[in-house]
């Protein structure tokens, strides 16, 4: 089989740290010099330093020409695999982030916009933010979007902070403490509900793969604020209980978050609103075809009913007959997660990709993206020592299927980790496991998407083919991978040690004069 | 060869064929797509039609909207802009903008160390060169904003300390101080932070120290100040507030933008135990507020490491002898490690930004922010003498500032609101109108002057400014 593979190996340019290279005087770029006049009247700079605030030595950076710069880049990029080889990490949704947004955003009628400049100079932008709130009302049944939070979790954390508004404004907060989750809601809810003050209840999973219904009435009392849940979750496992789920949090006093992290398989099917939300967050850099940087900047946005409207950080992009405006929130708002609007940008190329779809393009994505989950399950769980969570459910996942490996290490030694750390040798991106806590042992999640071929999908399976046959065959050749990448594997006995950690090159030196 | 068959299939989705769909229905046995969707009770479905504009599949068509629409948006490079005030106009070199549009930074989600690890080296030499400008050997990976980050280290100077009042500059940006209240959370729930507002001296707009001594005391669990200020003013008094603070066991929690440290002391010569900023000035466009990023720095101390709440790289050895890589340290502590157990939480950030920041730094050089920082000083200077020269104009704090000063309008009678709509229509955009926010300072604006700005566009500025007041 391995004939049939690929012959990758990353680019390996043995690339110095950029604090090693260069030599003093060289420049990277140069500074406009101060007018001739300007001198003549302000004097010399460090005068206009007050005495002991001046910097005594310049900072230690190196000295590289422009172009040094730019090809030291270029090489650290050619040294990342990102969405160059297959990558189906799931729970992020991997799809193709069209290069038209990259032109647009680039313009400097994007790029070159100030967020405090009045109005009037914004409405382009303005209108394509209000236009997407609009596309976005429209695919959740919620009645005002914000683009503030900074990603999924910042969302998470602003349903937070405006379910303390909401409940402070009922003057219930002091007793409303509790915030309801489940195991497989993303670790961004508990951590967000935490950070903002509440005490976390987490409901366990049950034989159907979610908590029963009579675990979340035991949970449920007077103290609850809000239920923050994804649905489906990430083992592709719907719970048709849900809109009970809400009714009972509601007869409860609480409001209901809907994480739509897993969006793209139900996109255009399900609506937050219909199934009696009051708030719910997308992912902009995942299903609405926002790059994502590598974890951002990215875009986690928040929309909600009419009644919690007022809760939310301003300002608010609305539209009347003279055109778009920015409206600051009242006092009973969050006031701010994030400064400014948000990741306009972000919003721009999301905007696009919506254009770009449409309705029957978003309901053929997610229709692709369920189909291809299904069609990769039916073959990987053909392979020796791949088990699927849940075994016992037979109907149909989503977009993802929750994998386990555990046989394989039963049977070889071999680890998720070991496994993902040798694919990345045929081309790979590091496949997702699982967050915290693993619900089984030894956890991948691939997830198709509707970008990827089915050849695409095809080489990933033969490629994980491959490596468990070699698991098999030859454990330690997969255990000591990855051997053909840009370093081998990581010894990782210095990252947690503090007298060995360096989280830069000064603490490093000082920590390891020898070693350099 | 035959010609092709007609096909409508979407240019983004490879699968988007009769054929691809057929062949995936055959292979999981399904006869059409909707089977595989039964686990969604019928009732939880959208019973009518998703109802969305126009597809505008061709790229050319949705260009053209595109650009129609943006079309009607003003810049600061088509006007002349003292706009500053939380996010700033400094040159961003072509090269950050070619690296951060580079798909392998640009497209990833996350990876590994095995698979990414040119990028865990630019994001190495981002905190790297980071710390040598704040002269601090740690330095977490980036986080949403300056707010943000002043938000989490409040909340770590909490958790080092077991106190829960922290006390920040009244005179600080209203923008940044609402995030951080959201970051204090609510009095009603037990655990939350007291934030008490300083006041600054009106005669010199740096911390006024009495009040300050007043306010410090066994519940202070950190003092956060800023310098500049928010209304522009180099904290002159920053060492002596430091002992303050460590004589009254709190942290210090000092606010920079990195790219004033070429000329300005660094937070770690300056007795600071905690840093924050931004890295929009670092080759980061404005982006109409999309450009902000925040950073969380410290002494490379366990007490400190251990509580920071961002993933965090470091360089470690790998199994071949004498081979360098970077890791991921003190991941456990994260929310994904630990959820609610963690320290506050992560998630997505701007690592995409920390990449475009490491490129910027490295072509800036020691040089370039030493220069950059005196072009800015000069200039900025430069720009408040010219204004106090206009009848009834005057600058608040006209010494010992940085990049933005505060000028005052009352004495021409004009509302700054006036003013700015008037430089509108000659191109301009006035500086961030101060007279809601600080009502104290009168019919008041923050004015920013960076490299970007000549002599040339000053001068406009001030001859714009003579007809509007006049």
């Amino acid at each position: 089989m391995s004939e049939q593979l690929r012959r990758y190996h990353a680019a390996v340019w043995d690339e110095p740290l950029v604090m090693e290279m260069g030599a003093p005087g060289r420049r990277g770029t140069r500074i406009p010099d101060t007018e001739p006049g300007i001198a003549q009247t302000v004097g010399p700079a460090e005068d206009l330093v007050p005495r002991g605030m001046r910097r005594a030595a310049p900072p230690a950076l190196p000295e590289l020409t422009e172009p040094e710069v730019q090809r030291h880049y270029l090489h650290l990029s050619q040294q990342t695999m990102g969405m160059m080889g297959i990558s189906l990490f799931g729970t992020c949704t991997m799809k193709y982030n069209p290069q038209l947004g990259e032109q647009v955003v680039a313009r400097p009628e994007v790029a070159e916009v100030h967020p405090h400049q009045h109005e009037s100079t914004m409405q382009g932008l303005l209108q394509v933010v209000h236009d997407f709130d609009l596309v976005l009302r429209e695919l959740s049944g919620m009645d005002r979007f914000v683009f503030q939070a900074g990603g999924g979790a910042d969302a998470a954390y602003l349903h937070a902070c405006l379910t303390r508004a909401y409940h402070a404004s009922r003057g219930e907060l002091g007793q409303r403490t509790e915030i309801i989750t489940t195991a497989q809601a993303h670790p961004c809810n508990p951590a967000t509900a935490a950070a903002a003050g509440f005490d976390v209840i987490t409901l366990p999973l049950e034989g159907d793969g979610y908590p029963s219904v009579a675990a979340l009435e035991a949970a449920l009392s007077d103290r609850t604020a809000a239920l923050m849940v994804n649905n489906p979750d990430d083992m592709g496992i719907y719970n048709p209980h849900i809109k009970r789920w809400v009714e009972l949090v509601h007869e409860a006093g609480g409001l209901c978050f809907y994480d739509h992290a897993n969006f793209n398989g139900v996109m255009t099917r399900i609506r937050a609103a219909d199934l009696g939300f009051d708030a719910c967050m997308f992912m902009l850099h995942k299903t609405f075809g926002v790059a994502k940087g590598g974890g951002g900047p990215a875009v986690g946005a928040y929309g909600c009913t009419a009644e919690l409207e007022r809760f939310l950080p301003g300002p608010l992009v609305t539209r009347d007959e003279e055109g778009y405006h920015l409206v600051e929130q009242g006092p009973e708002g969050v006031g701010r997660v994030r400064e400014f609007l948000g990741n306009v940008p972000q919003v721009v190329r999301a905007y696009a990709w919506a254009r770009a779809m449409g309705a029957a393009g978003m309901r053929e994505a997610a229709d692709i993206s369920v189909l291809a989950n299904n069609y990769m399950e039916q073959r990987l769980l053909r392979i020796p020592g791949v088990t699927k969570s849940q075994p016992h459910l037979t109907e149909r996942r989503l977009e993802m299927t929750r994998y386990s490996l555990g046989e394989l290490t039963e049977r070889t030694g071999v680890t998720a980790h070991d496994v993902q750390n040798r694919m990345v040798d045929f081309g790979i991106d590091a496949f997702w496991l699982s967050h915290e806590p693993w619900i089984v042992p030894e956890p991948f999640t691939p997830e198709a998407g509707e970008m990827w071929s089915k050849e695409d999908l095809d080489y990933w399976m033969d490629v994980l083919a491959h490596v468990c046959d070699e698991a098999h065959r030859d454990p330690d050749l997969v255990r000591t991978a990855p051997h053909r990448q840009v370093i081998g594997q990581l010894d990782g006995s210095a990252l947690d040690d503090p007298e060995r950690w360096a989280t830069t090159w000064r603490a490093h030196r000082r920590k390891r004069p020898a070693a350099g | 060869m035959q010609s092709p068959q007609k096909s409508r299939a979407h240019p983004y989705m490879a699968s988007s064929t009769d054929d691809a769909r057929a062949q995936m229905l055959a292979a999981v046995g399904a006869r059409e797509v909707e089977e595989l969707f039964e686990q969604i009770p019928g009732d939880h479905r959208v019973s009518r039609g998703i109802s969305l504009p126009p597809q505008l599949v061709a790229e050319a068509d949705l260009r053209r909207h595109l650009t129609e629409v943006l079309g009607r948006t003003r810049s600061c490079e088509e006007n002349l802009s003292f706009l500053g005030a939380g996010c700033w106009q400094h040159h961003v070199p072509a090269v950050c903008d070619e690296i951060g549009r580079r798909a392998e930074f640009l497209t990833p989600v996350w990876g590994t160390p095995s698979s990414d690890q040119g990028r865990m080296q630019a994001w190495f030499e981002f905190t790297s060169q980071l710390g040598e400008l704040l002269a601090l050997d740690f330095v977490g990976l980036p986080v949403y904003s300056w707010g943000c980050a002043a938000g989490h280290a409040l909340r770590m100077a909490a958790r080092l300390t077991g106190r829960e009042e922290v006390l920040v500059p009244r005179g600080m940006d209203p923008e940044r101080l609402a995030v951080v209240r959201s970051y204090c959370g609510s009095p009603e729930l037990e655990r939350h932070l007291r934030l008490v507002p300083v006041e600054h001296d009106p005669a010199t707009g740096r911390l006024d120290l009495a009040d300050l001594r007043g306010k410090l005391g066994g519940r202070t669990a950190a003092v956060y100040v800023e310098t500049p200020t928010y209304l522009g003013v180099v904290e002159s008094d920053m060492a002596e507030i430091a002992a303050l603070a460590r004589a009254a066991g709190a942290e210090t929690i000092m606010g920079v933008d990195p790219i004033s440290l070429g000329v300005l002391a660094p937070p770690g010569e300056l007795g600071a135990d905690i840093a924050v900023g931004t890295t929009q000035t670092l080759g980061v466009h404005m982006n109409a507020g999309g450009g902000v990023g925040g950073f969380i720095a410290s002494r490379d101390e366990e007490r400190y490491a251990r509580e920071f709440p961002t993933l965090n790289v470091s360089i470690c050895d790998t199994v071949v002898p004498g081979q360098r890589g970077f890791g991921m340290t003190l991941f456990e502590q994260s929310s994904y490690g630990a959820r609610e157990g963690g320290k506050d939480w992560t998630g997505n950030s701007v690592y995409l930004w920390a990449v475009v920041n490491a490129v910027y730094m490295s072509l800036m050089g020691p040089q370039g922010f030493v220069e950059l920082g005196e072009t800015v000083l000069q200039r900025s200077h430069y720009a408040a003498r010219r204004i106090t020269e206009l009848p009834g104009v005057e600058v608040r704090w006209p010494q010992g500032f940085f990049r933005e000063f505060v000028v005052d309008f009352s004495g021409t009678g004009r509302r700054v609101a006036e003013i700015d709509a008037a430089l509108r229509d000659r191109g301009i955009f006035g500086g961030k109108d101060l007279s809601q926010d600080f009502p104290e300072l009168g019919e008041a604006a923050l004015y920013c002057v960076t490299e970007v700005h000549t002599q040339t566009d000053v001068d406009r500025l001030v001859e714009a400014l003579r007809e509007v007041t006049a």
